[in-house]
């Protein structure tokens, strides 16, 4: 009441009147923050309208000028890349996604506090691995150590659509490619899993726990549900990750235009991005409006598989726990 | 099915820090006890430990001996998880699992039995828990709605259903109230004087009217200061506790003068 009395005797005080000063902090902090809001936007659209422009001599032309070139029409020429590069990340979230859940739940739920922070430590690094240094390593060490087991497949259960003979000589073949490919995506994965699976409340565990669950039921009761958004969005980095990489499959994979299914043998499905940067150094012309097309096509890949994740992950938003 | 609890001398640990000392006490069935004190007195702990959960805490470990109708829960050949299907419990916060229908929450504690139970034998368990916990009349039409959509009381409730359709011979509830507003916590203490009929209940709060209201006996423990750890000062009728209490650390707590 005594305030209410002041104000009214004392208008110089009332909030009204007082002028409000000009905050420069908060005017930058807002002017940087939409600005970089802004040039994700700016960014994105330069490279669609790019790619787009580019690619538009290789996708408006008969196929009779790009035959005439020797290339063949763009869409069979595109078709088995496109394939190679989804297949090849399929395999590698197939090998990376289930160690990476399983590395992130033993830092997070089971590892003693030190042991978890060394190995967080050693996985963060192994993101740090130039992709061409995994390139090295998966042509020249690890497919050759690879190619036993390639032989084996072959022989033993070559009758499995997968594994037709013959296997590949040297080692340099799908399946190689794609458990290089996870080795390079595990790292982002488990991080993220790892995150998302600490921040489980502490509630939701003990109510599971209260209930008499063990420590896995708790898990798949508690942690994966809550954990469920925070792994399809790590997954799908790991996937972005995969279906662009370049370099590694450039050196690793024996690569052609054929779409096949099997992972062991010497003919493999190549990737787009692997492709373009195979032929770039020597193509000119409607070539490479062409490789520049296939990028295109590579761009359109990726925005339907982060539309379609974050499809999956909206779907059931009502039970995320988010309310 | 309700069962009575006797704790022998109970010391509790984490690590090497004495949380509580020395509680010995006889938990009667179908009837509540509420232990009150002062924050930090070890209460909750003591809680904890009776249905195994404060072992979540690595490095926890008991000495003394508790026992379920003369089982010791802390032989060495008891499993914590069969403890906790035996003894129930409720958190401060309403925990519902919030990827999980109303139906799916209150089946929560049965599913991990594997228990195979059909449709109809599910339906009919969800409402027999959702009855108990007086909340079937608000939920019946929307089952399959996720429980955090509920108000914080309902989904209190709905923890309460959750942890009596185990049937657990004891129910125990660490401050049920403390997160609800007045009407809440009126339908959480009038659901726990129907629910002694069937179960041993053991509340702890910090409101001591509500020990008052809903309690036959009431525990007080205190500490000499932090770091220390907590006791049992004195246990016995909510009544006497309340009017003429033994102890002079008792009658200062109650009477408000410290705590």
């Amino acid at each position: 009441m005594s305030t209410a009395t002041h104000t009214r005797q004392a208008p110089e005080d009332d909030l009204a009147l007082v002028p409000a000063k000009p905050r420069i902090g908060d005017k930058v902090f807002t002017g940087l923050s939409t600005g970089a809001g802004i040039a994700i936007f700016v960014i994105l659209a330069a490279v669609a309208l790019f790619l787009i422009a580019q690619a538009f001599p290789a996708l408006t032309s008969t196929p009779e000028m790009l035959q005439s070139r020797g290339y063949g029409p763009f869409w069979s020429w595109v078709a088995p890349f496109a394939f190679g590069t989804v297949y090849s990340a399929f395999w590698a979230l197939v090998f990376a996604v289930p160690v990476a859940i399983g590395i992130a739940l033993f830092i997070s739920h089971y590892a003693p506090r030190r042991l978890a922070s060394g190995l967080g430590y050693v996985i963060d690094l192994l993101a740090a691995v130039p992709s061409v240094v995994y390139g090295l390593w998966g042509a020249n060490t690890f497919a050759a150590a690879l190619q036993p087991l390639h032989a084996w497949l072959a022989t033993y259960l070559g009758w499995f659509p997968l594994f037709t003979p013959p296997a590949s000589g040297t080692g340099r073949s799908m399946l190689t490619t794609s458990l290089v490919l996870a080795v390079m995506i595990l790292p982002i994965i488990t991080s993220l899993c790892r995150e998302v699976f600490l921040q489980t409340p502490k509630l939701h565990e003990e109510a599971a726990l209260a209930l008499g669950a063990t420590r896995w039921e708790m898990i798949c009761m508690a942690v994966f549900p809550f954990a469920r958004a925070g792994i399809v969005s790590a997954v799908m980095l790991g996937l972005g990750r995969a279906l662009g990489e370049t370099m590694a499959v450039a050196m690793v994979l024996s690569g052609a235009g054929v779409i096949k299914f099997d992972i062991i043998g010497q003919q493999n499905p190549n990737t787009i991005a692997a492709t373009i940067a195979l032929n770039f150094p020597d193509a000119s012309g409607l070539r490479i409006n062409q490789l520049i097309a296939g990028g295109l096509i590579l761009f359109v890949i990726t925005l339907a598989v982060n539309m379609l994740a974050r499809w999956i992950v909206r779907r059931r938003a009502a039970f995320s726990g988010a309310n | 099915m309700s069962k009575r609890i006797e704790a022998k001398n109970l010391d509790i640990f984490y690590g090497d820090f004495k949380a509580v000392e020395g509680v010995s006490m006889i938990i009667e069935p179908r009837a509540v006890t509420a232990f009150i004190g002062p924050s930090g007195c070890g209460k909750s702990t003591f809680l904890r430990s009776l249905n195994r959960m404060h072992e979540v805490i690595p490095g926890a470990s008991v000495k003394g001996e508790l026992l379920l109708d003369g089982e010791d829960l802390y032989a060495p050949a008891v499993d914590p998880v069969n403890v906790r299907r035996q003894i129930g419990m409720v958190f401060q916060r309403p925990n519902p699992f919030p990827t999980m229908s109303i139906k799916e929450n209150v089946l929560a504690g049965l599913k991990l039995n594997n228990k195979r139970i059909s449709a109809a034998e599910a339906d009919e368990v969800a409402e027999e828990a959702l009855r108990g916990a007086n909340l079937w009349e608000e939920v019946k039409n929307r089952l399959d709605l996720p429980g955090s959509g509920l108000s914080g009381g309902q989904q209190q409730r709905l923890c309460i259903a959750r942890a009596i359709a185990m049937r657990p011979s004891v129910l125990l509830m660490d401050e049920p109230c403390s997160a609800l507003d007045p009407i809440s916590t009126l339908a959480i203490e009038d659901l726990i004087g129907t629910l002694k009929n069937d179960y041993t209940i053991v509340i702890v709060t910090h409101n001591m009217q509500q020990a008052a209201r809903v309690s036959d006996t009431t525990a007080f423990f205190n500490i000499a200061g932090t770091g220390q750890p907590g006791h049992l000062i004195e246990m016995d009728d909510t009544k006497t506790i309340f009017t003429t209490p033994n102890e002079k650390a008792t009658e200062d707590y109650i009477t408000g003068r410290f705590g």
